[in-house]
């Protein structure tokens, strides 16, 4: 038997180049692969973040213009014009005129019409300077638009979960990864600050921090105190499992490998430690978003977060306190319901995108 | 057994004087203090003032007073509240009792609720009763407790089915005992269906899909192999194994309990120990403040170490000399 012949049919061929979807493509692909909650969330979360860019044009009135004629009116109901009038406008309310000023019922004035203008001056839709205002969602008890407030108050909110988890994150994977692969003494002295930040009970820390936030201070200051205190408290837990991720992939073989090619400890870190963490990373950040929106609207309900006259959908709800208002002015209510579809929205989409990149949680 | 516990609650120690320390820290950051309102008032005279602030070590440095404050508390001293003027002690037994009860019937409320709907749902995985109340489970871990306490408090109000807010009603102190047992349950009714929404709502969630992942298990397909009727199966095998992340969980949940808690406290005006804290907090009552946080932490450690010894008896792979080593 001859030795066999060299075989000459196999060629060492390029793989053909991997089809680079373009970014639409992805993002069809990922919305086909999403359930209703999901895209109903994500659609939901775009609204909010329009609501939150877009305040000034979106809110049909300054959010702290009172009406002092109005407080506590009831959402008013919009009419479509008849087509004969549609040159004035498409959109009418009838004005509200406060019947028991004890009370403080409305009846609608059925003769007079205030006309809703779309895209004037400046806002998507608004009423003439002297007419009297539509209040959508109602009134509070200085006569403010509740709308409107609404809408600034998204800023708060939707701005406070991404830039606190941006530092809890930032914080936890330095501090947890670092923690994870140097060990020792440096590893020893971080967990135990973390245990004792976590056998805090945070809710009650978090209204002591409160208490540094000097009463006459700027919103924009006020809010970025809170997101600090929030972060302050939040890492731990994050940094303590990122932590035991990392010392798990130390030993694995290509970290090895890569230390033996001679790779520094920070291209360790940077190349394989951190990559590897990050769909987890991703998921938790994500769920992570509703604590830091429930817990501003939290401080801002008990009167330690964002102050009056700025609003946030925390302080907003914070009239509801007031048990007579509760009972008899149920609109009131409405910032809680923004604060829930938030919440919810950002629990759809985590726990989806957990699916999605964490796939060993379901085996 | 005996060994492990006396060896956790050492471990608390040093946990506790951390806990306290930044506490402090925390306190003496607070821009101005409790006697800057007294100073404004012109019926106080400076002497008092002054005197107040040896009393209290206002103006000490910071470690001296953080050590004086905690000499006292090793001698179960907590300080003097500055606004109550009384201990600050017995402002927080009672209230702390209150919160514990809340917090207690809540975990049962969630319990007795969740195992039963985690194991239909997962038993009957992917009916219609399986989606509809996974979704309602979602919504319920939704909602914040705040906004769920405005809604059953507008329910109140308009239904008038049972109190709005509150501990006890006005005329509480003229009950006999019986009277005010029930005065105190129809006031809890609303505060633990807030509390234990949420809870239930994820403990459910956690409940399905464990069983789901032991339902898979090779022990449960040996159980069915030897004929065992499908009740035992899952009574026997399924349920006894999925039991074990739970304890762990109610372990971790409680801070989450606590919070909670004290969140309802305030909307649902109720004399716990997060209303008193909150309160503490607007009226910058250091002690006050000091005391609750500590009292709130030593909940939490011994709720932690309850969930732990409750852990080794559950689960028998668990020993305590395992739990010893973490």
């Amino acid at each position: 038997m001859s030795a066999a012949a060299p075989r000459t049919d196999i060629r060492l061929e390029a793989p053909p180049p991997e089809r680079q979807a373009s970014l639409g493509a992805k993002l069809r692909r990922e919305w086909r692969l999403a359930s209703w909650p999901v895209r109903l969330s994500t659609l939901c979360l775009a609204v909010f973040y329009i609501l939150a860019l877009g305040s000034p044009v979106i809110a049909p009135y300054n959010p702290t213009r009172q009406y002092r004629s109005l407080p506590d009116c009831p959402p008013m109901a919009l009419h479509l014009a008849a087509p004969s009038e549609w040159r004035r406008g498409f959109f009418y309310a009838y004005p509200m005129r406060m019947t028991d000023a004890v009370r403080r019922t409305y009846a609608e004035e059925r003769g007079v019409r205030t006309w809703v203008h779309l895209f004037s001056r400046g806002h998507i839709f608004t009423t003439a300077p002297g007419a009297p205002p539509y209040f959508l969602l109602g009134s509070d008890a200085l006569g403010r638009d509740l709308f409107s407030r609404i809408v600034y108050g998204s800023r708060v909110s939707m701005f406070i979960g991404i830039l606190g988890v941006a530092i809890t994150f930032s914080l936890g994977i330095t501090i947890g990864a670092l923690s994870g692969y140097v060990g020792g003494l440096l590893d020893n002295l971080i967990m135990r600050w973390s245990e004792i930040e976590m056998s805090l009970p945070s809710f009650y820390f978090l209204l002591a921090l409160a208490a540094i936030i000097p009463s006459g201070m700027s919103t924009v200051k006020t809010f970025f105190m809170i997101v600090a205190i929030m972060s302050f408290i939040g890492w731990a837990g994050f940094a303590r499992v990122i932590r035991g991720m990392t010392a798990s992939v130390r030993s694995v073989p290509y970290v090895e490998a890569a230390r033996a090619l001679g790779a520094s400890r920070w291209r360790i870190l940077r190349r394989h430690v951190i990559p590897s963490v990050m769909g987890y990373a991703i998921v938790a950040a994500t769920l992570s978003i509703p604590g830091f929106i429930l817990g501003e609207s939290a401080l801002s309900l008990l009167g330690l977060g964002i102050q009056e006259p700025a609003a946030s959908w925390g302080n907003l709800l914070a009239q509801a306190e007031d048990v007579h208002a509760l009972a008899h002015y149920p609109w009131i209510l409405l910032p809680g319901v923004f604060i829930f579809l938030a919440v919810m929205s950002f629990n759809f989409l985590g726990d989806h995108l957990r699916d999605r990149l964490d796939p060993s949680h379901l085996r | 057994m005996g060994k492990f516990i006396v060896k956790r609650v050492i471990n608390m120690v040093p946990l506790l004087i951390g806990i306290t320390f930044i506490s402090f820290l925390v306190m003496s950051m607070v821009p101005g203090d409790f006697l800057s309102n007294l100073k404004m008032n012109p019926s106080v005279s400076p002497q008092m003032i002054a005197q107040m602030e040896a009393q209290f070590g206002l103006n000490q440095p910071l470690l001296v007073r953080y050590g004086k404050w905690l000499w006292a508390v090793v001698h179960l001293n907590l300080g003097i509240s500055l606004t109550y003027r009384v201990s600050v002690l017995s402002l927080i037994g009672s209230r702390a009792v209150n919160t514990i009860i809340l917090s207690a019937a809540s975990m049962l409320f969630a319990w007795s609720l969740a195992i039963p709907i985690g194991i239909i749902v997962a038993v009957k995985q992917n009916s219609i009763w399986d989606r509809v109340l996974s979704f309602l489970a979602f919504f319920g871990m939704s909602v914040p407790n705040f906004f769920l306490a405005f809604l059953v408090m507008y329910l109140a109000l308009r239904t008038g089915w049972f109190p709005v807010g509150g501990t006890y009603s006005v005329f509480y102190p003229q009950l006999d005992l019986w009277g005010k047992i029930a005065d105190r349950i129809n006031h809890l009714i609303l505060p633990v269906m807030v509390l234990g929404t949420a809870g239930m709502a994820s403990l459910m969630r956690l409940m399905r899909s464990q069983i789901l992942e032991i339902k898979n298990s090779d022990f449960v397909r040996t159980a069915r192999a030897k004929g065992l009727s499908e009740r035992a199966v899952i009574y026997k095998h399924v349920l006894r194994n999925a039991l074990n992340p739970f304890v762990t969980m109610a372990g971790y949940g409680l801070a989450d309990l606590l919070g909670g808690a004290a969140l309802v406290e305030a909307v649902m005006n109720l004399q716990g120990l997060g209303l008193l804290l909150l309160d503490a907090v607007r009226s910058l009552d250091v002690y006050l403040v000091m005391g609750s946080v500590l009292m709130g932490s030593v909940l939490l450690l011994v709720g932690n170490l309850l969930a732990d010894i409750a852990l080794v008896a559950v689960d028998p792979r668990v020993d305590f000399s395992s739990m010893e080593s973490q």
